[in-house]
Order: structure tokens, then C-alpha cells, then sequence
């Protein structure tokens, strides 16, 4: 047997994927010009899937912190924290991060997806019970495998399917640990996590938030759905990333738990990895100064999620079910999904696609992420290509063309 | 009287619901398999879930939580990653089953 033999299906797809002449796993930016906009095949193109979401990667004061850090410290950390130590600038930021939230301790990971690693393996552990949501992402379903503790997941978004999950297990001893997201990153939904939080003190369940998504584009401070749905303080952790809306690297978890510091002598992912470099560091904690203290980042997020939003869904594009960062567009299959994608690269405009068995419920879609600093006048002209190709591909049936055609 | 009619139709329901029997486990299992079998080859107790039927991992855990729901049960997906068959599937249903 050969050594890829076992992914001759997953080869399969990809060999579909790819007979569009690009590969949307290997796009390569010849040069990135802006937060949205990039040099791809010789040409500029309007980049509306990069989580981006307040167009940090090219603020001024972001890049300055960044240089000045590498000048200062050099340009890497060349080992772990727990080997090499840390440097000043690892504790300030997570001091920084736990004030932001309003708790008491936070642990800096190498990436999100190494803090979900780690963290959700090393709380759950044998004869716990961990209780997952059926669209968590990856990390989430990966750190399930590093972990002896029982898996079951729930039905996505669905508090009453947690419960029955919770009630099942009756008096069986063992920790009960719920995993929950923020904002979704494939349709863009959020958790309905007041519910789940009720659902969850009534049987003395642990809550970890993911709020990868949600950070700075949700709550009145940008803490992320925990504050906007008002229960910071039900949430024992909460896990973000530095990778889209602060523009850099890097995760983190926080916690009021008093015993938080075991964490950095148990958790693998932290202990045996190279800590984050000192001018990612500084990026990270400038930007989080310019989430605080711009605000109006937020509001113009919002607005330009309402104009892709809800123009997409005039044109009769079936989305999301409701205004996320993230606007996924549905497609009847795989082919078309990737047909579209390509159409809109050959238009000039660049969006994620994303099929099965990424996608949860087998779903075909164009993955939009918005950005604060997507002009207006961007985001209309990307309608007008969607809906172009749209009718080309059949996608938008004629009778929903024609009640938007008589309402002009 | 009225009392303890109630009370025996309870009992009864309980008995009908954690006392599965096998046939009803195979029923409940193929009515979800169904639109994954490939041509004409029937699914039965031998059944290998992921490579007889047109199935991926993500819709076998979608299947399983359909049916952890209707028989009112759990199963972990440690569980889930040992069960090939049919047979196996409706093994671990009906042990759970007993044990509620
Ligand atoms: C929900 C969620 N959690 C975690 C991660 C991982 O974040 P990072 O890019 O920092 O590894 C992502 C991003 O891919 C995500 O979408």
C-alpha cells in the first residue's frame, strides 16, 4: 500500500479543485498591497477572505511597534518559554490581555490553534466528559483526539441538544467541559451563548469560549461574544488568536481560576514550542491599544457587513443565517462552488472557497470575510461581479432576478 | 383507578424504550443510511458504514447524533471511531439502551 493510499478520496477532490487551472490552496499573493488588496497572477485583486477584520496588518503604528521590537530584541526567541524564559515583553502582553478582559491571569501561545491544543487536552482529561458543538473547528476536534476523556458532541447552536447531552450523563462522576465558539468561521453565526450558559450552570459544566472570530468585532469594548451576550464572568476561559483581527500570530487563553499557572508546566503545545518573536509581540500589543481606542473600527466593520449582507441577499443569494465578519455565500455543489471561486479570481476579486468535508452539514461555499477598511464603493462592485457570475452559473434563479428587476 | 392506569402505561413506555429490541435498533440504523447505499447492494448487519455506503466521517457523526437523540442515549466518539458495521453500531445502541 502506498503511503498516500488512505487519502485517495480527499486526492480525488482536490484533483477536482484544481481543474479550474488555480489551485485555492496554493494562491500565491506576488505582493500584498493593503489589507485588501494584493498582486495575485500578475494582477490586482480585491482580497475579501482574509479574516482581516479591522485591517490591522498595515496600520503605521502596528508596523513602527513591530521594527523598533526587532531592532531592540532581534528577530526571533530561538526556544520555548519555559526553556529559554520569557522575555519582558511576553508578560506585558499577557498582563495587557487579562486586563482587557477583566481577568485575573493569561497564557500566550505560538498560534490559536496550539492555546485550543493544549488547553482543551490538558482541562479534559480521563473520566471527564468534554462536550463539543458539531461545527467546532479544527483545533477543537484535534485537541478531542489528544485527550482520554469522552467526546460527545452537540447539535450546532442548539442549547437544548447540549442539555440533553448533560442530563444523559446523570450523577457519572468526572468534570463536564463545554466548548463553545464565538462567531462561527464558515457561516459567520454566533453562539446563542446566554442559553448555553444557563443550560450550562444547571448541570456545573466548565464553559471555554473560542472567540477567534469575535474578538474586537463584538461587545461594547471588543471582548468578543462573552461581553456583548454579557457573561464574562460565566466564562471560565476564553481563547482567542492574534491572527485576524489584531493582523499578527499568536493565541491565548484566559482565566480567573486561582490554580491558572499549572497550566504552563502541563500544557504541551505551550511548554514545547518556540514562543512568539518580540516584534510580533509588539504588533500585538499596539494593536490591541488601537482596538481600544478606536472603536469606530467596529462600527464600520458592522456597516460593511450589512452592505455585502445585504446586498447578496437582494441579488437572491441564499447566506448565513444572520450579519457576521464572516459572509458565507451557499452553492448548490462542490463544482459550482469552485467554478465561482475561479470566475471571481478572473474578475478580480479574491474570497475563500470551502467544500466538504471542510464545511459542516456537507455545504458548498464562498467564504467572504469583511474588512473596516473595505471601501463602499469595493463591496458594491463585488455584488455586481457576484451577481454577474451568478446568472452566468444559474446560480440566481430568473424569478428572483425579476422581482429585483420590477423593484428598481 | 385513573392513577394506576397511568402509572402502568409508564412503565410500559419505559420497558418499550430502553428495551430495544434489535429489529427496531436495524430499523432506526438503515432509515438513516438509506441515501448513502450505493447501487443495489442492500445494507445489512455486515455492512461497513465508511466503505460500503457513499458516507464521510463528518456524516456518520451527523448519523450518529440523529440516533444518540431518538434512543435517548450518548455515544462518544471513541466509541464511534471502533464501530465499522451495522452490527457493531446496533451493539453499542442496545448495550447503551440497557444501561439507561
Ligand atoms: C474558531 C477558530 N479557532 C482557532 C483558530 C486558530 O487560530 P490561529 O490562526 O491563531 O492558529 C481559528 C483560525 O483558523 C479559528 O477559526
Amino acid at each position: 500500500m502506498g503511503l498516500f493510499d488512505r487519502h485517495a478520496g480527499l486526492l480525488e477532490a482536490y484533483r477536482d479543485v484544481r481543474t479550474t487551472g488555480y489551485d485555492p490552496f496554493q494562491i500565491r499573493m506576488e505582493r500584498v498591497l493593503s489589507p485588501t488588496e494584493a498582486i495575485i497572477n500578475g494582477r490586482k485583486m480585491l482580497l475579501v477572505g482574509t479574516n482581516n477584520y479591522f485591517g490591522l496588518t498595515f496600520d503605521p503604528s502596528c508596523m513602527e511597534a513591530a521594527i523598533e521590537a526587532i531592532r531592540a530584541e532581534g528577530t526571533g526567541t530561538t526556544g520555548s518559554r519555559i526553556a529559554n524564559g520569557s522575555y519582558s515583553e511576553h508578560v506585558a502582553l499577557e498582563q495587557e490581555i487579562a486586563e482587557f478582559y477583566g481577568k485575573k491571569h493569561c497564557m500566550v501561545f505560538t498560534t490559536g490553534y496550539q492555546a485550543n491544543l493544549g488547553l482543551i487536552s490538558t482541562l479534559a482529561g480521563e473520566g471527564d466528559q468534554l462536550l463539543i458543538d458539531a461545527d467546532s473547528h479544527a483545533s477543537i476536534y484535534d485537541a478531542c483526539k489528544m485527550t482520554q476523556a469522552e467526546v460527545v458532541r452537540f447539535k450546532h447552536n442548539d442549547p437544548s441538544s447540549l442539555e440533553a447531552r448533560l442530563r444523559r450523563l446523570g450523577d457519572r462522576p468526572g468534570n463536564r467541559v463545554v466548548v463553545l465558539e464565538g462567531i462561527y468561521s464558515m457561516l459567520g453565526d454566533s453562539a446563542p451563548l446566554r442559553e448555553f450558559i444557563d443550560v450550562c450552570k444547571k448541570y456545573g459544566a466548565y464553559v471555554i469560549v473560542d472567540e477567534a472570530h469575535s474578538l474586537g468585532a463584538l461587545g461594547d469594548n471588543g471582548r468578543g461574544l462573552c461581553e456583548s451576550a454579557g457573561v464574562l464572568d460565566d466564562c471560565h476561559f476564553i481563547v482567542g488568536t492574534f491572527s485576524k483581527t489584531l493582523g499578527a500570530i499568536g493565541g491565548y487563553c484566559v482565566s480567573n481560576d486561582p490554580d491558572f499557572d499549572i497550566l504552563r508546566v502541563t500544557v504541551r503545545s505551550y511548554m514545547f514550542t518556540a514562543s512568539l518573536p518580540p516584534s510580533i509581540v509588539a504588533s500585538v500589543r499596539q494593536a490591541l491599544k488601537v482596538v481600544k481606542a478606536r472603536p469606530e473600527l467596529r462600527t464600520q466593520l458592522w456597516s460593511n457587513v450589512a452592505t455585502l449582507y445585504e446586498g447578496l441577499a437582494a441579488k437572491g443569494f441564499k447566506l448565513g443565517p444572520e450579519h457576521g465578519p464572516v459572509v458565507g455565500v451557499h452553492l448548490p455543489d462542490r463544482m459550482t462552488a469552485i467554478g465561482f471561486w475561479r470566475a471571481m479570481l478572473d474578475a478580480g476579486i479574491y474570497v475563500n472557497v470551502a467544500v466538504p468535508p471542510a464545511t459542516p452539514n456537507g455545504v458548498s461555499l464562498l467564504r467572504c470575510s469583511v474588512c473596516a477598511v473595505h471601501t463602499k464603493e469595493q463591496l458594491e462592485h463585488m455584488i455586481e461581479v457576484m451577481t454577474g457570475i451568478g446568472r452566468q452559473l444559474g446560480v440566481l434563479d430568473d424569478r428572483t432576478l425579476r422581482v429585483v428587476g420590477g423593484a428598481r | 383507578m385513573i392513577v394506576e392506569t397511568d402509572g402502568m402505561t409508564d412503565t410500559l413506555e419505559r420497558a418499550r424504550v430502553s428495551g430495544q429490541s434489535r429489529g427496531e435498533v436495524i430499523r432506526e440504523i438503515c432509515r438513516h443510511l438509506v441515501p448513502f447505499q450505493t447501487g443495489e447492494r442492500p445494507i445489512t448487519g455486515d455492512t461497513v458504514i465508511a466503505k460500503d455506503l457513499t458516507i464521510d466521517s463528518l456524516a456518520i457523526m451527523d448519523m450518529v447524533m440523529e440516533l444518540e437523540d431518538h434512543f435517548d442515549i450518548s455515544i462518544p466518539m471513541n466509541v464511534v471511531a471502533e464501530i465499522h458495521t451495522v452490527d457493531q453500531l446496533a451493539d453499542t445502541i442496545q448495550k447503551l439502551c440497557a444501561r439507561r
